[in-house]
């Protein structure tokens, strides 16, 4: 096992790969429960759940099910209908068991069903040619990237409500530009973990 | 009379009720299918495909499907139509296929298309449905057109691939190669969104408050939280227990 391709693998994500401010999959949640810090917390560790969670499920169905039968590109379909249904059985199997985890995510639950970010990345260990262990060290990193985006960018949003600005980019208008900006932060990473891991 | 409705349900979709500029659905497409107007023309059209392809089956289906799960079965309906799309691409166009790469498979969770199907297909007849899918996906596609042009144009010096004379020559480039990539999306978006508030369909700000969710298929589980705009995640199963925002506070 090669500790250091899987330390780059789960970088990558976090920072140069970030899938909300570089792939901009799964901007709705970005935009919309980025307002407050325990929100956006919350479901930045709702979202690193159902991303293990589909990625533990999705990659075997892909490659001991999907692919030997020749049914590759059924691959969308039955994707999203496992995601979706595997979220609504955690969330049932949290809120009879562990009824205490519930509480903090059940709420964040039902909004990450369709996230495409969680179909993406899904999508997206099977296209990198990833094995299980990569997919789910993958599925971690772009978890942890969506999580750090999401409470960095909340910090920025309760700055921008105590800050005048032009009546027509009240709202999302000011929002989206501030997340050009985080962007733009973000854009610096590229480059960066080849460099510090020594991997061409 | 009746030609001019017809008219207008097509027409509506492409400015007064813009998908993507007034009611801000499907952002995640429209962010990363801009940076050139070849991949925004391709996202476009296949969309529509899907968008007009699923509106009619959901519309004909409307009587069949139960109340219950019809999310589910649209989801099913509209993934089906992706994944034709997808193959067909991948046989006759495989340089765009390539080019569009997961974003193509995510058309199916793009909440234009389920929220077509949920606000309209499931209330109106087949010929109807099949022209607001039309005209939505049509409107869909002269956004992300008039998106990819400015981050094209000014990010490039390029239009679909072809230089222009006075931004990029030899020996000299008057390009913001910045705007082709992930930050110029997010500034560009917010520049439109914030031109079309200002000159735009007034009504815009309140159609979005009532549209965006009945889109999200979420939205019966989330009480109506509206994801594109910066009202308050409200929480039915626990009290709020966090303190005031600290950032208020330290302003005073």
């Amino acid at each position: 096992m090669d500790f250091k391709m899987l330390l780059y693998i789960l970088l990558m994500g976090v920072f140069v790969n970030n899938y909300v401010l570089n792939k901009f999959l799964g901007i709705c949640p970005f935009l919309g429960v980025s307002k407050k810090f325990n929100q956006a917390s919350g479901m930045g560790i709702a979202v690193i759940f159902v991303m293990l969670v589909a990625t533990a499920v999705t990659w075997p169905i892909q490659i001991y099910v999907l692919d030997p039968a020749g049914l590759g590109f059924l691959q969308t379909i039955v994707f999203i209908l496992v995601i979706a249904a595997l979220v609504q059985f955690v969330e049932i199997v949290l809120k009879k068991f562990i009824p205490a985890l519930h509480k903090s995510l059940g709420v964040y639950l039902p909004l990450i069903t369709t996230n495409c970010a969680v179909l993406g990345v899904a999508i997206n260990n099977i296209t990198d040619g990833y094995n299980f262990i990569e997919s789910m060290f993958s599925s971690l990193g772009v978890g942890l990237g969506f999580l750090l985006a999401m409470v960095l960018f909340a910090g920025v949003r309760s700055r921008i409500e105590n800050c005048p600005s032009p009546k027509a980019v009240q709202g999302l208008p000011i929002t989206l530009i501030a997340a050009s900006i985080v962007s733009l932060a973000f854009f610096g990473f590229s480059g960066v973990l080849e460099n510090l891991l020594g991997i061409a | 009379m009746k030609q001019n409705n017809k008219l207008s349900i097509f027409l509506r979709g492409l400015i007064a009720e813009n998908p993507v500029l007034v009611l801000v659905l499907g952002t995640c497409p429209t962010l990363a299918q801009t940076g050139s107007v070849i991949a925004a023309l391709s996202m476009g059209i296949a969309a529509t495909i899907v968008l007009a392809c699923s509106n009619v089956v959901i519309s004909a289906l409307r009587k069949v499907i139960p109340d219950t799960v019809r999310i589910p079965c649209y989801i099913v309906v509209i993934a089906g139509f992706v994944t034709a799309v997808q193959l067909l691409m991948h046989a006759y166009l495989p340089d765009l296929y390539a080019m569009m790469g997961v974003y193509l498979a995510l058309i199916v969770v793009n909440c234009i298309i389920l929220g077509r199907a949920e606000m309209f297909a499931r209330k109106n007849n087949m010929l109807d449905s099949l022209l607001d899918g039309l005209g939505m996906g049509v409107g869909f596609l002269l956004a992300l057109l008039a998106m990819a042009t400015i981050r094209e144009v000014l990010g490039a010096g390029t239009f679909a691939g072809i230089a222009i004379p006075f931004l990029v020559g030899e020996g000299y480039s008057y390009t913001i190669p910045i705007l082709t990539q992930a930050p110029g999306g997010f500034l560009v978006f917010g520049i439109l969104i914030a031109i079309v508030n200002k000159i735009g369909p007034k009504k815009g700000e309140k159609k979005r408050k009532e549209f965006s969710c009945e889109g999200c298929p979420s939205a019966h589980l989330c009480g109506k939280v509206s994801c594109a705009e910066n009202t308050e995640l409200v929480i039915t199963s626990e009290p709020e227990v966090q303190g005031t925002p600290e950032g208020k506070e330290g302003e005073a």
